[in-house]
């Protein structure tokens, strides 16, 4: 008993302890998170009025962060795929932090719903057993069910792998071995469900299009992997943690692919529209060349496609690939092009026009900027002290007792 | 044999459904605000309408209406009437006729207790100009605003919820807060409603509102009859909508907007009945609904009487 409370002492004092440079970093991401709180209280007591959605558009900036998320914890697939079906080594030893990625990123896809809900207080109301989840009919229930399912398979893999390590025995795959297997489709799951989310219902006919899904999928591969790339980057620049360019370089090809797929489909989508030149086409006209006076997404329409194609071109190059400077500028421009992409530039036009014709255009406001860069923040931190605690153990300079050792 | 296992397996899944709140109710404990007593735990753990019994039902009602008449000052009856058997309702809205006066729309704000200061509208009158394309709602306006009515060259079309038979936001909504009554109703319980407005991105007729704020209602205006599925006080972030009246039309009474219009555009009745007024003008009108292709299939028909 007593080195099971020593072991979870050790691992208090392991995230706690830092440099002047941790501390200074903790404290500006839990001033944020404060300022985050403080606005939410604020639309905790007056109400989502505080926010710019209206009845027009009832879904803003609090849905597009959910969905690029989803999309990034989804892309933690395009490292397991690689690491253990195909055993490809350098991979292998970085896709506990890909897997820390989705954790964190489906714990911020719960924030934001909880963020956006009018009754979070009721959110019970849609489990099953204790509420009454309108399952299989609402896909809504099939996404906290598929989204609570991926955190929990991945908090096993994880932490499995850091018992494991923490008692300096390797970890064998045989025994996870299922589980991995099965987090490959899941994750493929999580974003096909949300991409359903929105497609289902022919009163919104921009995301009423069967390229939807697959579009969701071909967007995630692009900006998850590249969020990846920098953060080992970051990794192995502050810890001992080696690894290797090898793998970053893969990761990017792998990008560039999932890049020209995304473009595709997108094209694909523009031709459709316009060619068939249906009243269907308003929401992706008022993208891309704006609906009548209204174009406040367009310049950021052209601003992500821009950057999306000269992320393509850099990470196709295998000279721009293999050089970290022009990686860098390539992974942050498809970060930015997808979250423009798959942020507000999906979730706005969905209501542009809105079902009675009318158009009202959606801009985030202050408050819901405020939140939104909270919940950001408590992700990040999250992910910050997932790694104070996973490094060291993965490195082996954090080893914890057991009772033979005694 | 124990008391136990004599309970039927429903009762024993009760049973774990209780414990299992219990344990819901221990981990909301910390976000409830603090100091919240017995009586705020009451109406956290309130049930689903449709699953509470008549007894839950009755002290629920009770808690409601002294909770209710507190807030507004005012003593407000909140009835739980069912739907009457055989009935089923459907309207008629005579686009000949109608001349864009909008009584209809404040008759239903009085009648239903909507916001006034953020301008709750059950039901929306879009504006066409004569030979424009005007089907598909894109050339609608809805902010009309002349002096006089109807407008020289213009045309009326009121939309509101036209309780559909295979309603899309019934489907959508995660937490079954809203669904379709025996009398073809689609209803809200404005209690279990999580305000995640899922299903006004499923209607295609804008026909959902959100309390993006608390409701402001004039005391002196309120209307203290109210049913709990129908027109009670809504509150801050859940959903409402047009119910056909529900406190009104259960009773054998039209809707506040059939009686309020000045032209008799609208007409109301029992679709089952094959001698209503409704029944009528749907074999002998040219009738249409709504979005047709859609397959929602509304209980709310346009028609041209003239």
């Amino acid at each position: 008993m007593v080195y099971i409370v020593r072991n979870f002492f050790k691992a208090i004092w392991q995230v706690t302890k830092g440099g002047i440079g941790y501390y200074v970093w903790i404290a500006f991401l839990l001033s944020l998170i404060g300022l985050g709180i403080k606005t939410y209280l604020d639309q905790y007591e007056h109400g989502l009025i505080i926010t710019a959605m209206r009845d027009q558009v009832p879904w803003g900036f609090y849905i597009s962060n959910f969905t690029f998320l989803v999309g990034v914890a989804a892309a933690a697939v395009l490292l397991v795929v690689p690491a253990y079906l195909y055993n490809f080594k350098p991979i292998k030893e970085i896709v506990l932090f890909g897997e820390m990625v989705a954790i964190t990123a489906v714990t911020m896809c719960i924030m934001f719903i909880m963020v956006d809900l009018g009754h979070p207080l009721r959110v019970w109301h849609l489990l099953p057993i204790v509420g009454t989840m309108n399952f299989p009919a609402s896909m809504l229930a099939w996404d906290v069910l598929v989204l609570s399912g991926y955190l929990f398979i991945n908090l096993i893999l994880v932490f499995y792998a850091l018992y494991k390590l923490s008692l300096s025995k390797e970890y064998s795959l045989s025994m996870i071995w299922p589980l991995i297997l099965l987090s490959i489709p899941w994750a493929v799951s999580i974003h096909t469900v949300t991409a359903f989310l929105y497609n289902g219902f022919p009163s919104r006919p921009f995301w009423n299009a069967s390229i939807l899904a697959p579009r969701f999928l071909a967007s995630a591969f692009c900006s998850g992997p590249a969020i990846m790339l920098i953060l080992f980057q970051v990794i192995r620049k502050l810890t001992k943690i080696e690894i290797e360019n090898r793998a970053i370089f893969k990761m990017a090809e792998l990008v560039a692919y999932a890049i020209a797929v995304n473009l595709f489909l997108l094209g694909s989508e523009m031709f459709k529209e316009f060619y068939s030149g249906s009243i269907h086409k308003a929401p992706l006209e008022y993208l891309y060349f704006g609906l009548h006076e209204s174009k406040k997404l367009m310049p950021w329409m052209w601003v992500a496609l821009s950057f999306n194609v000269a992320a393509f071109l850099l990470f196709l190059i295998p000279k721009t690939r293999e050089d970290l400077v022009t990686l860098n500028i390539g992974a942050v421009l498809i970060i930015l092009g997808v979250y423009i992409e798959k942020g507000l530039g999906l979730i706005v036009p969905g209501f542009i026009p809105d079902s009675l014709g009318e158009i009202y255009e959606y801009w985030p406001v202050m408050p819901e900027a405020l939140i939104t860069i909270g919940i950001w923040a408590s992700g990040i931190l999250f992910y910050t002290l997932l790694l104070k605690f996973a490094i060291p153990v993965y490195t082996g300079d954090l080893k914890f007792e057991t009772k033979k050792r005694v | 044999m124990s008391q136990d296992t004599n309970k039927s397996p429903r009762d024993r899944m009760l049973d774990r459904r209780m414990f299992l709140k219990g344990a819901v109710a221990g981990l909301a404990l910390s976000a409830l605000p603090a100091g919240a007593n017995a009586y705020d735990w009451e109406k956290f753990l309130q049930k689903h309408f449709r699953e509470m019994n008549e007894a839950e039902l009755k002290k629920v009602i009770e808690r409601l209406e002294r909770e209710t008449s507190l807030e507004w000052k005012k003593k407000i009856t909140i009835s739980t009437a069912k739907a009457i058997p055989d009935v089923k309702f459907g309207y008629g809205l005579d686009l000949s006729r109608c001349i864009g006066c909008r009584r209809c729309v404040y008759a239903c704000v009085k009648e239903n207790n909507q916001s006034r200061a953020n301008q709750v509208h059950w039901i929306t009158v879009l504006r066409f100009k004569q030979g424009e394309k005007w089907a598909d709602l894109e050339n609608s306006e809805k902010y009309y605003s002349s002096k006089l009515v109807p407008e020289e060259g213009a045309f009326y079309m009121p939309v509101q919820c036209q309780q559909c038979e295979n309603p899309p936001c019934v489907k959508a909504c995660p937490a079954q807060a809203t669904w379709k009554e025996p009398d073809g109703i689609v209803v809200i319980d404005y209690n279990w409603c999580i305000g995640c407005r899922y299903c006004m991105t499923a209607c295609p007729y804008g026909a959902r509102r959100f309390n993006w704020a608390k409701p402001d209602i004039p005391q002196n205006e309120l209307n203290p009859e109210t049913h709990y599925l129908g027109n009670r006080p809504r509150f801050k972030g859940v959903v409402e909508k047009c119910t056909f009246c529900i406190q009104r039309t259960r009773l054998g009474k039209l809707p506040a907007c059939v009686e309020v219009c000045p032209v008799g555009a609208r007409k109301f009745g029992n679709l089952l009945d094959p001698k209503s007024e409704i029944r009528y003008l749907m074999s002998n009108k040219r009738v249409f609904r709504l979005k047709e292709d859609l397959n929602t299939n509304p209980k709310f028909y346009y028609f041209f009487a003239t």
